[in-house]
């Protein structure tokens, strides 16, 4: 058997078993968040919290939650950095300075997970487990929670609530990402994830010199990365270091944890307003995209073009014998279409075309199929507005699951729609017009393009992924890739609840003859279009003087 | 300010149950007999001492950087040095990046002479550097060939190729990777020549074993076939037929090399 098929089968069975778990884990989604009765454990919750639990919240009392609880988080999370020095298990590692601190918190409450930092050489193991850890299980919960706000805005009528963002937080967190993360780390350590609180093992070389095998609560942190569609790693080498990523089975395990909740979503959305086939239609654009990607970094990974992979006879550098150049092309194409940002090899050396594939799968705006909860979200918006457009080619006012999508909608919708975009542009045309930001390349011409504008795109999604050359621990590139997580965030989030509550208001519209389906292949085709137009308008000159200058040339 | 004082009671919450008990309940798990191994770290000791982890690579060169002929070699390592763990990571060089393609080059001749085969590559000399050109109107220049040396072609496009004078600018020219007849597939296999993503590879492809062992064979006095029965008893294929690429384990074929 050839790479090639075997990198076939291996997407095969990725993809036959999210479709087997859609159904059942989608159901499970759905009880959890929306069942009626509270567990004990989540009562007292509640009550340590202080809120009641049945008080609902409108759309603007959501969003503020939201805002605190992630302010308090960037805030904790920043200042356990700078204090690090004087806690248990900080292994002699100093304070984090002030904007690597800052980049690293934002980035971790944005579940973006950007790392400018080297792991093993900068945080010691408390701010790793209780600091960064807790953010991976927290900022998917709130991703998740936002999503599930947003069905609320479709699935009810006539209200202004749209859910307590406590209860959702909680359940989340507490049915969803606890019972799964937990039994996955233990399968990660049986293959060899490290799990210890020590600071490692000082070897003796055979060949007389000496090495440190390092240890760490690697495994908890590894399964809830991967879960959350965080991506942060323990190590740098995120899931190429054999301690996070062993063997070519916790590679599939990685990849299946990453796609779970993003695909299983829209099943919640389905079951939420009452049509399962509005669900399996927004999780099918979701697939043909993801399909499409992954054969296009197989295909141009497999068949290596430019002077390196030609003079190496294969795209073998910054890869792993043990995942081979497919399965680390897939890796490549799914973490970035999940917002998850881990690398089990390094992007900046791929093929000029197969580096391309993954800015592409971040520009989109990650929602094929996206984060936990961002995801979907996002591709809720982009439904929107292609029955707007539909509507627009037709002459009638569009509607979509029942809700109609007038001016109001629309403005909220078209805002979300512009803000990454804005985030990414202007921030690589402000880094490319510094000095000191270019001086950080690791690599001149098209190349060194390639790699700040991966990074701007990379942080304004919240996706964390990286051409790991750039030299990004400067002041200018920690506190500018920090706000791009900040504002690609939370703006969006708080213009989707805003859309939310706007549905939620609504009479719901009864379907008509002149009502267009939105649960038929050909809607399927126009919001696969739609996106992928999008992308191609406002990103095309730009990658015109990167990637594709370096893979045209 | 009430929406922040649950927020903070929410996060004290989940920091003691996701920050201190999910790790610790794990931590105490990886204590089970049978777990405690890889949790660990997985390491493998030699009369009692540890020698290091089946799952990270080692180097097995001297002191100055050559490597023991004893010893089947392990990947090129971005990571420090070489194969350190607290300083993990990959080369992070483009596909058009004249640095790496030097790099390439190198460790091909040098793989190429240890082993005692052709080490020629595409777009490499047979010096080892980048067959690299700037090339201008009237003349070209191997970049990567520093004056006296003789470069790799005379004349490119039928203009005369000089070497590189070390005080000499030649960013006015064209840039030109040269093919050269190396053939498509050479002799020293990939993985030899390029370093990995994390810098701690513990495996190399089983061609670049297969290449390794006769030279093994040689300086340890036995046998070439016994050399092969080791290092097929290292190597793990696929899992399930599908999953990944076979590998052989480098520190476990030297320790059981070491051990007979």
């Amino acid at each position: 058997m050839g790479p090639g098929v075997a990198g076939g089968l291996f997407v095969g069975s990725l993809a036959l078993a999210i479709v087997l778990v859609y159904r059942p884990f989608g159901e499970y989604l759905y009880r959890s968040v929306t069942a009626p009765a509270h567990t004990r454990v989540e009562r007292t919750v509640y009550r340590l919290v202080g809120v009641d639990p049945e008080r609902e919240q409108s759309w603007g009392g959501y969003a503020r939650a939201v805002l605190a609880f992630s302010a308090v988080s960037t805030i904790a999370l920043y200042l356990f950095q700078r204090v690090q020095q004087h806690l248990w298990l900080s292994l002699g590692n100093a304070a984090v300075e002030p904007a690597r601190a800052w980049n690293t918190a934002i980035s971790f409450v944005t579940n973006t997970n950007w790392q400018s930092y080297s792991g093993e050489s900068t945080m010691g193991h408390l701010v790793q487990m209780a600091g960064l850890a807790v953010q991976n299980f927290v900022s998917a919960a709130v991703g998740t929670a936002v999503a599930v706000a947003f069905i609320r805005g479709f699935a009810r009528t006539r209200t202004d609530r749209l859910g307590s963002f406590w209860v959702d937080l909680t359940r989340i967190v507490l049915r969803v990402l606890l019972p799964v993360a937990a039994p996955a780390a233990v399968a990660l350590m049986a293959a060899g994830v490290v799990q210890n609180l020590g600071a490692g093992t000082d070897v003796g070389t055979l060949a007389g010199g000496t090495q440190t095998v390092t240890g760490g609560p690697v495994a908890g942190q590894e399964a809830i990365k991967q879960l959350g569609t965080n991506g942060g790693g323990f190590y740098n080498a995120n899931s190429a270091h054999p301690f996070e990523n062993p063997t070519a089975w916790t590679n599939w395990i990685q990849l299946f944890l990453v796609l779970l909740i993003p695909f299983c979503l829209p099943r919640v959305f389905g079951r939420m307003v009452g049509d399962k086939r509005q669900g399996l239609a927004i999780a099918a654009v979701m697939a043909t995209l993801a399909i499409l990607s992954v054969a296009a970094v197989n295909a141009f990974q497999l068949n290596p073009s430019g002077t390196v992979p030609a003079a190496v006879g294969a795209a073998t550098e910054g890869t792993e014998t043990r995942f081979g150049v497919s399965q680390s092309a897939t890796f490549a194409a799914l973490t970035t279409l999940t917002s998850t940002g881990a690398v089990n090899s390094f992007h900046d050396s791929y093929t000029a075309l197969g580096g391309l594939v993954p800015m592409v799968n971040m520009m989109l705006g990650e929602v094929a199929p996206g984060g936990a909860g961002s995801g979907l979200y996002g591709m809720l918006v982009l439904a929107v507005i292609t029955v707007f457009v539909a509507g627009l080619m037709v002459g009638r006012t569009p509607e979509y699951v029942r809700k109609k999508i007038g001016a109001r909608e629309m403005t909220f919708a078209s805002l979300y729609l512009l803000t990454t975009p804005a985030l990414v542009l202007v921030g690589t045309a402000v880094a490319m017009s510094c000095a000191d930001a270019r001086a950080a390349m690791a690599n001149d011409g098209p190349h060194g393009l390639s790699e700040v504008l991966y990074a701007f795109t990379s942080a304004s999604n919240n996706n964390g992924s990286a051409f790991a050359g750039l030299g990004v621990d400067t002041t200018f590139y920690n506190t500018a890739l920090g706000l791009c997580m900040a504002f690609g965030r939370f703006l969006p989030i708080v213009l989707v609840l805003a859309l939310a509550g706007s549905l939620a208001r609504q009479h719901p519209v009864p379907a008509s003859v002149g009502t267009l389906p939105t649960h038929r292949p050909l809607f399927v085709g126009m919001v696969t279009g739609v996106t992928v137009i999008v992308v191609a308008l406002t990103f095309l000159p730009a990658l015109a003087l990167g990637p594709l200058a370096e893979g045209f040339r | 300010m009430r929406n922040h004082l649950a927020a903070l009671r929410a996060l004290l919450v989940f920091t003691l149950l996701l920050g201190l008990a999910y790790p610790l309940a794990l931590v105490a798990v990886g204590r089970i007999p049978g777990l405690s191994g890889p949790a660990d770290g997985s390491l493998v000791t030699r009369d009692g001492r540890p020698v290091g982890s089946v799952l990270i690579g080692q180097s097995f060169v001297d002191g100055a950087g050559n490597p023991l002929p004893r010893y089947f070699q392990s990947r090129p390592s971005a990571a420090g040095e070489g194969y350190d763990p607290t300083a993990t990571g990959a080369g992070n060089q483009g596909p058009e990046s004249l640095k790496l393609l030097n790099e390439v080059c190198a460790r091909s001749r040098a793989v190429g002479e240890l082993e005692g085969v052709d080490g020629g590559r595409p777009y490499c000399t047979p010096g080892g550097v980048g067959a690299v050109l700037a090339v201008f109107p009237d003349h070209a220049v191997s970049l990567n060939e520093a004056c006296p040396a003789t470069p790799f072609v005379a004349t490119y496009g039928g203009v005369p190729v000089e070497c590189a004078r070390p005080d000499g600018d030649y960013r006015a020219g064209i840039v030109t990777p040269v093919r050269g007849s190396a053939p498509e597939r050479p002799a020293v296999p990939a993985d030899a020549v390029t370093a990995s993503g994390s810098g701690l590879d513990p495996h190399i492809s089983p061609a670049y074993a297969h290449l390794q062992a006769r030279r093994v064979a040689r300086v340890r006095g036995i046998s070439e076939q016994e050399v092969e029965r080791l290092i097929e008893r290292h190597t793990t294929a696929r899992a399930l037929g599908f999953l990944g690429e076979p590998g052989v384990n480098v520190l476990l074929l030297n320790l059981a090399l070491d051990g007979r």
